[in-house]
């Protein structure tokens, strides 16, 4: 009697386990099928060179409408011919599509700044990407949690 | 469907580099293709692309839009001013229409 009491009860314990690897399976799937998309197409932009820097990226902390977030970003830099940004991405991890936007600069703008106005689905990430004339790429990123989503549906 | 229009703020008097701010708006509804209208159809899609900005002939601005730049797109940004000249703003839809728009500027 004894005996098969201990059975049950390591049986029960075993099922508990089954379900345990069974959920964390599912969970590790889940992390599986959503990758960063953004930061992915960041590596595939820049080549994996890239430098995480503070550069001025203005986005509200808490956006209450997702369908007009105001984007504003400032970089440092005298944009003289040796001296240049070139281009200037802005991405997002959690709409349907990463890409938001690319800005191509000039020289004869004197600064490298833009403001627009941009969709968020949900809180995320706003990532900003820079490619300088030398090649090189920057990066920073700003949380904005966003109330009202914005990506229809 | 209201009408595409597009609008622009640029000072028509700069003196000698000055840094001046251009700002840019169109109507435009830019649907992602996500969307749906009330019988509950799917949209498609429809968005500004591409916004290109030539002071005197030489492009000096580029912009590619992607669907998640919210409806009626506001772009803004810098320009040195060094000599007087015309913007011209254009902005391409997806149908392949193209609208533009141009600025005079006095530099003195």
């Amino acid at each position: 009697m004894k005996r098969q009491k201990m059975m049950i009860i390591s049986r029960r314990n075993v099922m508990y386990l089954l379900g345990g690897v069974a959920s964390t399976a599912l969970f590790s799937n889940y992390a599986l099928a959503k990758p960063n998309l953004a930061l992915k197409r960041i590596k595939e932009i820049s080549k994996n060179n890239v430098e995480e820097i503070d550069l001025f990226l203005d986005v509200p902390e808490i956006a209450e409408n997702g369908n007009q977030v105001k984007v504003s970003f400032d970089i440092d830099s005298p944009m003289t011919n040796d001296d240049f940004v070139k281009t200037v991405y802005l991405l997002a991890d959690g709409n349907p599509a990463p890409n938001v936007a690319k800005f191509s600069f000039s020289t004869d703008m004197g600064a490298c700044s833009a403001t627009t106005r941009m969709r968020l689905s949900k809180t995320q990430n706003v990532y900003l990407l820079a490619e300088y004339n030398n090649g090189k790429f920057a990066m920073t990123k700003s949380k904005v949690k966003v109330t009202i989503g914005g990506c229809g549906g | 469907m209201s009408k595409i229009k597009p609008r622009g703020k640029v000072p028509k008097k700069a003196s000698v580099d000055e840094l001046i701010e251009i700002k840019t708006l169109i109507r435009h509804p830019m649907h992602s293709g996500r969307m749906k209208d009330k019988n509950g159809k799917n949209i498609p899609k429809r968005i500004i692309n591409k916004f290109l900005v030539k002071f005197n002939g030489k492009q000096v601005f580029g912009m590619d839009l992607e669907p998640s730049i919210s409806t009626n797109p506001y772009i803004a940004f810098p320009f040195k001013a060094k000599e007087s000249g015309t913007f011209d703003f254009e902005w391409t839809d997806d149908n392949g229409e193209k609208y533009t728009m141009s600025r005079k500027m006095t530099v003195s």
